[in-house]
């Protein structure tokens, strides 16, 4: 069968195929070629990261330390006469590029949608894997991918119409006057634009893509070590958060990472729904904040008035920053899902 | 391990592992819920003024029709396919028929790690050297090259997947026939690897519709229709109507955000479904054998 299939194909292959490709030179050129496509994908990622690094080094030299402790972004006195020269490097009168709001706004918009997103995450997944019934549960897996592929605009649409006067209208008051006295919830509510609605914003979008893999994670350990913790007489329930869970912990840990690092680049729905905050650190939870990836967008515009430049050289200072972030986070998950994959195969 | 301090089975244990249950399904329809009542108020608000006009009349600074948008956003995904087609399938190729050990495992490491960098850094990169330093200008190629980096790692995957999924009988066989690399790949592992391939691209041309942050800065916006000029034109899409048109104080512009959002639901669903009828159509071929 095998082999009448292979003939089948060496044939049709024969007489569709041009002759050319058996050429030696063919062979040459399809190497070099897809060899030239290879380097390419390789180098991108330190060709963008070296280039970026190079074209923000002005602002590097200038901003110096300034740049992780001060929280003032002012891209300077455009209208006034002189410069500020620092290091040997110029910028407007006055100009001050500080990201300290930026970076915390990230990292905390980031782990605070993590605090939301891991246990809810887990329960969807776990209960795909095991509550739904078996003949719905292509029609529930669709669903959830099918969400992870809406446009991140289209979810800051939703945000800005439906979640944010929400937040305004019942949940801000309801929080401030049931919850007002633990530390980060009372206080101002504000429109509704802020810290809290990028979180839900950010959680509702990494959750599609954490229960996918989370679900892809429990379902690739086989399911022995469910049926022995059952037959050593535990509940279903703890079996799977006791045994399976614990038995899959490495690939858990990394798509909670590879979420994380999706939650800290995300840009557009967050620029939707954050207010926009400069110069000020947020309040409470319902403050404006600003996060790395929505201050290059909305700050750009204003950084191409800058006639010295240092304002969009400080914006790639910015990326750089998001981009090594990302970097750290992706390697670090990739490595312990490549080690869980190994150790997986040394077992079996 | 811990499987073996695990409590025995109680009344208690198993009433306690039902509520638990009880509790991540109830998680489980409150995430689906939430997550298609945004997909329905979409289409709610937007299908309604989904009008022919929309296709035919571009925006006129608030108002007007998409069809520049509409143009604009297949064109970017157009050309950002095909530049991802050259560089993905070569890469996948290399990786799979001439890589050695170490260099397959540093390219699929570093296609992976591609996958997490955030769209905007790539936007801002090739604004800085495709817009500024190149000089190219807001550009139809600018775009399509953020698309293209975008899409990139989901091609490169599903064809290193499906062309190393070729059964290595065929390749041999047709190796010990006398047929050479090239003609092996062409005529063997790519036709059979056709299916899953082209499931990768679809996944990728959904992902190219909706993205917005690598384009603001490397198409621009243009209320006209796209020149085909490749640089110094800037082009519209639909994203960016999403974006910016749903702040602006006006009925009529919001309007034309909703419709935008809805027809890239649309767009993107398709190519969705699409793509899994790929993958259902490569089961049933390999299960009717």
């Amino acid at each position: 069968m095998a082999t009448m299939d292979m003939a089948a194909r060496g044939d049709s292959a024969k007489v569709l195929s041009p002759a050319a490709l058996q050429r030696i030179p063919a062979q040459l050129i399809f190497r070099v070629v897809t060899g030239i496509a290879a380097l390419v994908t390789f180098g991108l990622i330190f060709v963008m990261l070296f280039f970026l690094v190079v074209y923000a080094y002005p602002a590097i030299r200038f901003n110096g330390l300034e740049f992780l402790t001060s929280s003032i972004w002012n891209i300077g006195n455009q209208y006034g006469s002189g410069v500020t020269t620092r290091n040997g490097f110029t910028g407007a009168p006055g100009a001050s590029f500080g990201a300290l709001v930026f970076i915390f706004g990230s990292i905390v918009s980031a782990l605070l949608t993590m605090v939301i997103s891991v246990p809810l995450s887990l329960a969807v997944a776990l209960s795909l894997v095991y509550t739904v019934p078996r003949r719905i549960r292509p029609l529930a897996n669709a669903l959830v991918e099918l969400m992870a592929g809406i446009p991140s605009v289209v979810y800051g649409l939703w945000g800005l119409v439906v979640l944010v006067p929400w937040i305004a209208n019942a949940f801000g008051p309801f929080v401030t006057s049931k919850l007002g006295w633990i530390p980060f919830l009372g206080g101002q509510i504000g429109s509704g634009n802020g810290l809290i609605a990028s979180v839900f914003i950010l959680s509702l979008m990494v959750i599609p893509i954490m229960v996918a893999t989370t679900r892809d994670v429990i379902l690739s350990q086989s399911n022995s070590i469910f049926e022995a913790s059952m037959a050593l007489g535990s509940s279903s329930w703890q079996a799977m958060t006791r045994a399976v869970l614990p038995s899959v912990r490495a690939g858990v840990v990394a798509s909670i990472l590879l979420a994380f690092g999706r939650a800290i680049g995300e840009t557009m729905a967050v620029l939707m729904v954050c207010g926009a905050a400069i110069n000020v650190f947020p309040q409470n939870i319902f403050s404006p904040v600003n996060t790395i990836a929505a201050v290059i967008v909305s700050q750009l515009e204003s950084a191409l008035t800058d006639s010295t430049g240092m304002a969009q050289r400080s914006l790639a200072e910015l990326a750089c920053v998001l981009f090594v972030i990302t970097l750290i986070i992706n390697v670090i998950a990739r490595g312990i899902m490549r080690g869980a994959d190994r150790a997986e195969g040394r077992k079996s | 391990m811990s499987a073996g301090q695990v409590v025995h089975g109680t009344a208690r244990s198993t009433h306690i592992s039902r509520t638990w249950w009880g509790i991540s399904a109830a998680c489980l329809v409150a995430v689906i819920g939430l997550l298609f009542s945004i997909f329905a108020f979409v289409l709610v608000q937007g299908l309604p003024a989904l009008k022919p006009s929309l296709f035919i009349e571009p925006t006129h600074g608030i108002a007007g029709g998409l069809a520049n948008a509409i143009v604009g956003t297949l064109l970017l995904v157009a050309i950002g396919l095909v530049l991802v087609i050259v560089i993905g399938l070569g890469t996948a190729i290399w990786t799979v028929e001439f890589a050695p050990a170490w260099a397959k495992r540093a390219i699929r490491f570093m296609v992976d790690v591609l996958a997490g960098v955030p769209s905007i850094v790539v936007g801002y990169f090739l604004y800085v050297a495709l817009v500024e330093e190149a000089g190219w200008g807001f550009s139809l190629i600018a775009g399509a090259m953020a698309l293209a980096i975008f899409m990139l790692p989901y091609v490169v995957r599903a064809a290193d997947v499906a062309l190393t999924n070729v059964p290595k009988m065929l390749t041999e066989g047709a190796v010990a026939l006398g047929a050479r690399p090239a003609m092996v790949v062409a005529s063997i592992a790519f036709p059979y690897a056709l299916p899953g391939i082209l499931t990768g691209l679809l996944v990728a041309t959904g992902i190219g519709l909706g993205e917005t942050a690598p384009l603001i800065y490397t198409a621009g916006w243009s209320n006209y229709m796209p020149t085909l000029h490749p640089t110094h034109s800037p082009v519209g899409y639909l994203t960016y109507v999403v974006w910016t048109y749903i702040s602006q104080p006006f009925a009529e512009s919001h309007r034309l955000a909703y419709a935008a959002a809805a027809l890239l639901m649309i767009f993107i669903f398709a190519t969705n479904l699409l793509a899994r009828s790929f993958v259902e159509y490569k089961l049933n071929k390999h299960t009717s054998r």
